[in-house]
């Protein structure tokens, strides 16, 4: 935590600081706290007069059936991604880590969807499933499938879970591989000795040593689909049909967006923050824990 | 427990490297065979081709009296001490012992029983329940020996196992090696790169350099009888003086001014052919100057070792070092005549590096 | 290990090759449909292969713009894009590489709480605290600025976190022998610190250029000229054109467009990528 060898002084030390020290309060203390604060305030219809309200907005919030449709529509999204991209980037990774020839092109040609911005992802899918001119959706209804992810809840939410699965795998597939790599080549001859075949070399041995990358990506996938997958979601469905794939942090957008209702915006944005507190402070818990062996 | 053969093995990699260029041998039934050799020598490769993690690019490793190039290494019916253990970071001591078992299939009371056994005889049973990080050095290596005698297992193969040891466990466990194999009568491999390790802990003894077999024999005849100069230097510490000198005549080398004999000479080598004369250090002693084949030995500084002395100094302008019990011979700098066994004097052809011995 | 490898290889190379394609053929087809006529697409014609204009709609789309959406030709959107992921990548490099020298080189009061309010900052993504950040940059009549663009999102805890980590493995006899030599905390910054930090910060570089590049939801909102809009904001506006036909050819072209830059970035420096992914992860 801290050198043995230092300077002293106090002037240099703060002018290094300054512009992080600066750019950090105005843009992040103080819009948090201004959130926190907003979300005990009501406006009246016309904007006029602003009352403090205490919890108003979250007991509305609470109460609102809308809030908990985004909730729900979040852990549908979130789970289908997670399980989804983090089971094929692990399948994909495990077999990059065989000694092929071609492993390292395998990996570059895997790894590069990492660099599309999700928005761009999200007009790549609806392209290819647009109900009236995408090519795979046109394949889905000439076989008979009644797709129409602008009409169709389902249909919807099936597209940005695999637009933002699409995106995702690149890197979880890169951290995948690189916590095989990191598991010591003599354990697995071990096991190979120890007559434990592929299967089952593979889920008693190689799966519990990959469990701290597959926690990591785990909190980190769950984060993403939280915040990152907005552009996905606004260029694929807009949130909609009719708010069926509305996730939370969409909705802070959508409620915040005409200026109507920001108290209640303040609210979803302060609930959001202490459930991304949460999952960080889960996610050191378990970085500490991961040093039992 | 089982014979292990190999027949011209070869190892040659994708690339067209040929690590190891044909070895040939065998270890009876309960053998204990120690593969040394510098870094690099393809001892490890050898290990790994035998016990199945690589496959044998031709020739052809036997255990038993079936032919195992094609068998999984699960059944090879071996097992393995790796050089850093290799321990199952998430199992416990007692789950890393038993989990070849379970593969197995083996019965739970089974397990349980030769899990106990094993650790009783190694010393671990407060240690069972413990993961490997909990362990120290001496422990860890312990539970990887444990895994491999509870499988009871054909042949045991070691690869450096004590390597990743400081120098007093490393002495220690070694001795409890060897106990337990002399106490089991496992057929057993074992590689290092040291030399004290492969003397003591041989009853036959493979010595190995770049991807070839030099010599394989009991230790004391490795000492003794060095099949090539590459075997005399890296067997013995220090290691043995090379001088440069001629044939004399049949038994009878030139060195510089001084004829000395040579009783293990192959006979009919031409007089005046060039050869290497190797001397080991402790094979020397001081003589009374003019001495008959005594040999001039410039003394450059003096090495206390406690119970003997290292004198290093030059002789006829090569490098060369004595070794004397302390007190023996005045410790100083300067020149002293030495004397040599005449049944010690080792002649190599300095070509091919081969003793020119008699058969 | 004896003989499973042949058909394992074989079942590798197929479930690879399969991950290729599911990779790469979203991206072909935007590709193909980038070099055909906006007709053929509508009509849901669009063939497997290239098409004869793939010259014109990006001559067009890069220098004159797209018609009915947006007028901005996508060249001056990409120099807004280039402009702001290279504010922000440089941006976030210099104050963190400041900050992280003085929360590690220096002893002085109040430098954990320091450390601290930088660190908490990880934990709030720009997007839970939108609006408000929009008031304040509006405030500041930064709407539409390249700075109101970057600078907010120059601020964050894992560049700093990272050099912090960096620097807690260079050696304390460094310092010492530099200072033995005369050097003060700035030679030393100079001399040593800054030329050992040389990958780290290429690899936060280009982590970093593609975050900014990438940026959606921000642009979003303090954009509203055209001539300020980057382009992954600009496609959007091509596509979410209400009853206008979308000119959908213009539209992959500029997907194709917004796509080459970070995707050039991480193949063609894919070890730093790694390493930077890795690092600032940690």
């Amino acid at each position: 935590m801290q050198k043995n060898a230092y300077f002293r002084g106090l002037t240099i030390p703060f002018l290094l600081l300054a512009p992080q020290l600066a750019i950090t309060v105005v843009f992040f203390y103080w819009p948090a706290s201004q959130a926190v604060w907003q979300s005990f305030l009501l406006q009246d219809a016309f904007g006029i007069s602003t009352d403090f309200v205490w919890f108003e907005n979250y007991q509305r919030l609470f109460a609102d059936p809308g809030y908990y449709k985004a909730f729900v529509n979040t852990a549908i999204f979130s789970t289908f991604v997670c399980v989804l991209s983090l089971s094929i980037a692990l399948l994909f990774a495990v077999m990059a880590d065989r000694q092929i020839r071609g492993a390292e092109v395998y990996k570059t040609l895997l790894i590069w969807p990492y660099a599309v911005a999700p928005a761009i992802a999200g007009v790549l899918w609806i392209f290819m499933f647009d109900p009236s001119l995408g090519m795979l959706a046109r394949a889905l209804q000439s076989a008979g499938v009644a797709w129409n992810p602008r009409l169709n809840g389902n249909d919807a939410m099936t597209l940005v879970v695999l637009a933002a699965t699409w995106k995702q795998i690149s890197y979880n597939f890169l951290f995948f591989l690189a916590g095989l790599q990191s598991i010591p080549k003599s354990v697995i001859e071990a096991a190979v000795i120890d007559g434990a075949r592929p299967w089952r070399r593979f889920w008693t041995i190689v799966f519990p040593l990959l469990s701290p990358t597959t926690f990591f990506l785990l909190v980190v996938n769950i984060v993403y689909v939280f915040f990152d997958t907005f552009g996905i979601i606004d260029t694929v469905t807009g949130g909609g049909p009719s708010g069926q794939t509305e996730t939370l942090v969409y909705k802070v957008y959508s409620d915040g967006k005409g200026g109507s209702n920001l108290g209640g915006s303040a609210a979803q944005s302060v609930v959001l923050l202490v459930m991304v507190i949460a999952m960080t402070a889960v996610q050191f818990r378990f970085i500490e824990r991961k040093v039992n062996y | 427990m089982a014979q292990v053969t190999l027949t011209n093995v070869k190892k040659i990699y994708p690339g067209g490297v040929e690590a190891v260029k044909g070895v040939s041998f065998d270890i009876p039934d309960g053998g204990f065979c120690v593969l040394v050799g510098p870094s690099g020598c393809g001892k490890s490769t050898l290990l790994r081709m035998v016990a199945g993690l690589e496959t044998i690019s031709s020739g052809e490793v036997s255990i038993g009296s079936r032919v195992v190039n094609q068998v999984e290494p699960a059944d090879r019916d071996i097992a393995m001490v790796f050089q850093n253990y290799a321990l199952y970071p998430h199992f416990s001591v007692y789950d890393n012992m038993a989990y070849g078992l379970r593969n197995l299939g083996t019965p739970k009371d089974e397990i349980d029983r030769r899990v106990k056994e094993a650790a009783r005889i190694l010393a671990i049973e407060p240690l069972l329940e413990r993961r490997p990080k909990q362990l120290s050095g001496g422990q860890r290596q312990r539970v990887a020996m444990g895994r491999a005698i509870v499988r009871k297992p054909q042949v045991f193969l070691f690869d450096e196992p004590l390597s990743n040891l400081d120098a007093k466990l490393r002495v220690q466990m070694r001795v409890e090696i060897k106990k337990l194999q002399r106490a089991l009568g496992v057929t057993s491999i074992y590689v290092t790169h040291d030399q004290v390790e492969a003397m003591t802990l041989s009853d036959k003894l493979v010595v190995m350099n770049a991807g070839q077999v030099e010599q394989i024999g009991v230790p004391a005849d490795v000492y003794k009888k060095p099949a090539s100069r590459f075997v005399a230097t890296f067997i013995g510490s220090p290691p043995m003086n090379i001088l440069t000198g001629a044939i004399d005549g049949p038994g009878i080398v030139a060195l510089g001014d001084a004829i000395i004999e040579a009783r293990d000479l192959s006979e009919n080598l031409p007089a005046g052919m060039a050869v290497e004369v190797g001397l080991r250090p402790e094979d020397v002693e001081i003589a009374s100057e003019g001495a008959a084949g005594s040999l001039p030995f410039d003394v450059e500084f003096i090495e206390e070792l406690g119970a003997t002395q290292l004198f290093h100094g030059q002789l006829s302008g090569l490098p060369f070092i004595m070794q004397a019990a302390t007190d023996t011979v005045a410790a100083q700098a300067g020149r002293v005549w030495i004397t040599v066994d005449p049944d010690r004097v080792h002649v190599f052809d300095p070509a091919s590096g081969t003793r020119l011995g008699r058969m | 290990m004896v003989e499973d490898r042949r058909l394992g290889d074989a079942i590798a190379y197929v479930i690879l090759s399969i991950g290729v394609l599911i990779v790469a053929f979203p991206v072909w087809l935007t590709f193909v449909a980038s070099t055909w006529d906006n007709a053929t697409i509508i009509n849901g014609q669009l063939p497997l292969w290239p098409g004869p204009h793939l010259f014109e709609n990006y001559y067009r789309i890069l220098f004159v713009g797209a018609s009915s959406s947006t007028r901005e030709p996508v060249a001056s959107m990409m120099l807004n894009s280039f402009v702001m992921a290279m504010a922000i990548a440089l941006g976030k490099i210099v104050i963190s590489v400041l900050s992280a020298y003085a929360i590690v080189y220096y002893r002085f009061p109040f430098r954990m709480a320091a450390f601290w309010i930088i660190f908490v900052t990880l934990m709030l993504p720009v997007e839970v605290r939108i609006f408000p950040t929009f008031k304040v940059v509006s405030d500041l009549s930064m709407l539409d600025t390249y700075q109101g663009l970057a600078v907010p999102l120059i601020a964050s805890a894992t560049g700093t976190l990272l050099f912090r980590q960096f620097f807690m493995t260079i050696p304390d006899e460094l310092l010492e022998a530099s200072k033995i030599d005369g050097a003060g905390p700035f030679r030393f910054f100079k001399d040593t610190v800054v030329p050992l930090s040389l990958t780290t910060i290429a690899a936060l570089f280009v982590i970093q250029f593609i975050y900014g590049w990438n940026q959606y939801l921000w642009p979003l909102l303090v954009t509203t000229r055209d001539s300020m809009q980057t382009i992954v904001i600009g496609i959007r506006k091509m596509i979410v054109t209400s009853d206008a036909l979308t000119e959908w050819q213009l539209a992959m072209a500029t997907a194709m467009l917004a796509m080459l830059p970070p995707v050039l970035v991480v193949v063609l420096m894919q070890r730093l990528f790694v390493k930077g992914l890795v690092e600032t992860e940690k």
